[in-house]
């Protein structure tokens, strides 16, 4: 199986600002992939790339086979996008407003429809100028999620929805890579992410900083391990890799280099292990080891948001 | 407890400074800055309009004589109380007389505008796009909003007004201080009326377009009810404020009562506003929303269907509206036509325009003026595109098979469409009326041709918007200032006696008057040539852009 998306050393600027500096992004047929930087680092632009709404000055891009600015209607029959910030007709109905996208999409299975508008809990009656946030993003998201398009473009498409919808999303995403068909999501909420996510790319100021299996990228990180050991580990903090020595009485907390991690272990052995538990870097301590220079810039020094990360992200 | 928290609890337990006012000035602020440029380009363009077109009267008219030669064209011609008055002054044509007669009307209508597009803007389309809310959030009473717009709207009109007391005396040596601070006075009062009536169609509709809509349709239906009573004995005139502003007869005998009038009926509606206001929801309008339907209908399928709903209110208010009017006026033509026949002078004016009816006279250019009206909803339309891609509205569909040309060629096929049923309308309401009146069917197709005639000329204007739109997108709504410019060249171009090539610019210009003028079909053919060129520019740029 082919690309579904390929881009490489994609460049977009918009007057002086380069909001997008030579970005790789691959997305592979069948995966969803997960789209993650900070606001501004270029998430939407790079989606507005791919559906032929800004032409690229740089680089290549090639979406389903095709070029997404020449190729934009033909495209566009084979995918779904729902945008992070719905605006709507006003003076549409949100049931309107869906059979409206979804007819210019080509027509849809109304059955699907009418299950989506009913597991999203959506008023279809209502004007959408009376709609909230959520509600505008369920309009979206039950227009996009009804189609059986083979490429889902989804722009942050969660971040106005409560816990519960968050659930039914999730939900609606298995069945969709259950089907065999791609799904490209841009989003803030890791969990959600970590989740749902084969493949993630993190992209930052424009450029793609990492992309990988969760598996891969962990690879390339800590992990964070807590032991209790009968002997003073003080010496531990020499042995190559080990970051962020904690020593109180017995307990001992470090992180550690993942190729580093055979000899940590050995020396703790050493020191008479009796416990010992460790976990896997959570994607928010992926995510914030490539922005923490820029928390460090701000005042927020990089451990205390590691710890942060590890206390929210519960590992 | 500490010292600290008690403050702060008295803080917020005594009420705000201000009361409901609160954060009235800030606002103000808000608002200056905001629309610094917007203020003083309407301020600017209509002072200066007249300050120039006054000007010129000592070059074009610079003798008695000369100005009693038009004077006397004014009372022959059988359209003249629809622009200016009952003609005071008109037996001597002073260039005061002169300045009032046929500046103010304009003049008023200019500062009517001015009011309705200000108050709206900043109430109720504040409160649609949801920045009212954020701002209602902070420490800022309910009727803040409404009196900062009305501080700020007023004090345009004030500004305006001494502009043009202390302009109009130094622009034309003959126009007296007392004339000019009457006439300013006379258009602020129109002014301050029209700021009234937006403030409370600010509160009735939920969205900001349509309570320009309502307060326009009131616009023309009272400036209508001034023509038509001038056009009688003068009596309705008096239920107009336009009438009002007439009367304080500047330059001839002032009287300054009139002005009560508009400022009493000003602070009316402005207590009406402040009431409604003050009881409904922010973001709410008087009426509350109706359910829609939870299914689109099988109409709704595409991006024309989508194109149609949005637009097709607009379309029925402007198409009604224009229709009512073509029906009151069609039924005014044998009486407009019988005022000047009374005065003798029947052989000598059909000898001068080459023998025209009267009656086709008077057709001829209340349906031009009809056309010219027409033209603003087809720029309204068109300019939908930009409004539609600005409020990311546009993005959605473009990401469905829906491709640029299509999506560009619904919003145009509206315009287009639209702009010839509103001729259509036009050319129906007078061609039935006149159809009553002479007792003769073919008056039907007559007025049907003469208002379908304009249809290029509309079309040129939709052309120029979509060129606008597609090269300098942000640029789009100064298609407005084209319209103002053509209409200003076709209003005061008589009295201004403009060189050729500057009428030569309005597309209006080269379409012949029916029933007056003989048809020609390759003046037609030119306009609608440059429009499909302007509007074949405009959809290759928006081809080849970004989306905004």
């Amino acid at each position: 199986m082919g690309d579904v998306i390929a881009v490489s050393g994609l460049v977009k600027s918009f007057g002086s600002t380069r909001a997008l500096d030579r970005l790789d992004l691959e997305v592979s047929a069948g995966e969803v992939h997960g789209f993650l930087g900070p606001n501004g680092s270029g998430k939407t632009t790079t989606i507005r790339v791919l559906l032929g709404l800004l032409r690229a000055d740089g680089g290549s891009v090639r979406l389903l086979g095709g070029d997404p600015w020449h190729d934009a209607v033909a495209l566009h029959r084979r995918l779904a996008y729902v945008p992070g910030d719905v605006s709507l007709w006003p003076t549409l109905s949100g049931g309107e407003a869906i059979d409206l996208l979804t007819r210019l999409r080509g027509g849809v299975d109304q059955r699907k429809r009418d299950e989506l508008v009913a597991r999203f809990k959506l008023d279809p009656s209502k004007k959408s100028r009376t709609y909230s946030k959520g509600n505008r993003q369920k309009v979206a998201l039950v227009a996009g999620l009804a189609s059986d398009a083979e490429l889902l473009i989804l722009d942050e498409p969660t971040s106005g929805l409560d816990p519960l919808m968050e659930a039914t999303f999730q939900e609606c995403i298995r069945e969709i890579t259950a089907e065999g068909r791609t799904v490209l999501l841009s989003s803030h909420i890791l969990a959600e992410v970590e989740a749902l996510c084969d493949r993630v790319s993190i992209i930052r100021l424009g450029r793609t900083v990492e992309s990988g299996t969760l598996a891969e990228l962990r690879h390339l990180t800590r992990t964070t391990i807590s032991a209790e050991v009968e002997r003073q580990a003080t010496h531990l903090g020499e042995q190559p890799g080990v970051h962020d020595l904690i020593v109180d009485g017995g307990t001992v907390t470090f992180d550690v280099d993942t190729v580093h991690i055979e000899a940590a272990i050995r020396q703790l052995t050493e020191l008479g292990l009796r416990s010992l538990t460790s976990h896997p870097p959570t994607l928010e301590e992926l995510f914030l080891r490539h922005y923490g220079d820029e928390l460090e810039a701000d005042g927020v020094p990089r451990a205390a948001a590691a710890a942060g990360a590890r206390e929210s992200g519960g590992g | 407890m500490s010292r600290a928290a008690t403050a702060s609890r008295d803080r917020a337990d005594s009420p705000p400074r201000g009361g409901s006012l609160a954060g009235t000035l800030g606002l103000v602020r808000l608002i200056v800055r905001r629309d610094r440029v917007r203020l003083a380009v309407w301020v600017l363009a209509i002072a200066v309009s007249v300050f120039a077109s006054v000007a010129s009267f000592s070059e074009t008219y610079p003798t008695a004589e000369d100005r009693e030669a038009r004077a006397s064209l004014l009372r022959d011609s059988p359209v003249t109380q629809l622009f200016t008055g009952p003609g005071y002054g008109l037996d001597d044509y002073t260039y005061g007389a002169m300045t009032a007669n046929e500046m103010l009307p304009l003049t008023a209508v200019a500062v009517a505008l001015m009011s309705i597009f200000l108050v709206v803007r900043n109430t109720r389309t504040e409160e649609e796009s949801g920045r009212a809310e954020l701002v209602r959030a902070a420490v800022v009473g309910r009727h803040a909003y409404p009196a900062a717009t009305l501080i700020v709207v007023g004090g345009a009109n004030l500004v305006l007004g001494l502009l043009l007391t202390l302009g109009l005396p130094a622009s034309l040596d003959g126009l007296g201080t007392t004339g000019s601070l009457a006439f300013a006075a006379a258009a602020a009062g129109v002014g301050l009326v029209f700021t009234g009536v937006a403030l409370v169609t600010a509160q009735v509709a939920v969205a900001g377009r349509s309570a320009v809509g309502i307060a326009s349709i009131i616009l023309g239906a009272l400036y209508v009810l001034r023509s038509i009573g001038d056009m009688d004995d003068g009596t309705l005139a008096w239920s107009s404020p336009f009438g009002w502003a007439i009367e304080m007869r500047a330059y001839v005998g002032e009287r300054w009562w009139p002005l009560a009038l508009a400022v009493a009926l000003a602070v009316a509606l402005i207590a009406v506003g402040v009431r409604i206001n003050a009881r409904r929801d922010v973001g709410a309008g008087a009426i509350a929303d109706r359910p829609g339907r939870p299914r689109a209908r099988s109409t709704l399928g595409g991006a024309f269907g989508l194109a149609f709903r949005l637009q097709r209110v607009s379309l029925l208010a402007w198409g009604g509206t224009l229709f009512a009017f073509a029906i009151l006026y069609g039924s005014l033509a044998e009486q407009a036509s019988t005022l000047y026949e009374d005065l003798d002078s029947l052989d000598e004016y059909l000898a001068r325009i080459g023998a025209a009816d009267p009656v086709d006279q008077f057709l001829a250019l209340t349906i031009f003026w009809s056309a010219l009206i027409a033209t603003a909803y087809v720029i309204q339309s068109t300019t939908r595109l930009r409004a539609e891609e600005a409020a990311t509205r546009a993005e959605p569909l473009l990401a469905t098979p829906t491709s640029r040309w299509r999506w560009l060629a619904s919003h145009t096929a509206i315009a287009i469409g639209g702009g010839l049923a509103v001729l259509v309308a036009i050319g129906l309401g007078f061609g039935a009326s006149r159809a009553v009146g002479a007792g003769d069917l073919g008056e039907l197709p007559r007025a049907l041709a003469a208002a379908l005639v304009y249809a290029p000329a509309t079309w040129a204007f939709a052309g120029a918007t979509l060129a606008l739109y597609g090269l300098i997108p942000r640029a789009t709504a100064s298609i407005w200032g084209i319209l103002a410019a053509i209409l200003f060249i076709e209003m005061f171009g008589p009295l201004l006696q403009f060189p050729s090539w500057i009428y030569d610019i309005s597309p209006f210009q080269h379409i012949p008057q029916l029933p007056v003028a003989e048809l020609r079909l390759a003046p037609l053919a030119v306009v609608t040539a440059i429009a499909a060129a302007l509007g074949a520019l405009g959809a290759v740029a928006f081809r080849r852009r970004d989306l905004a």
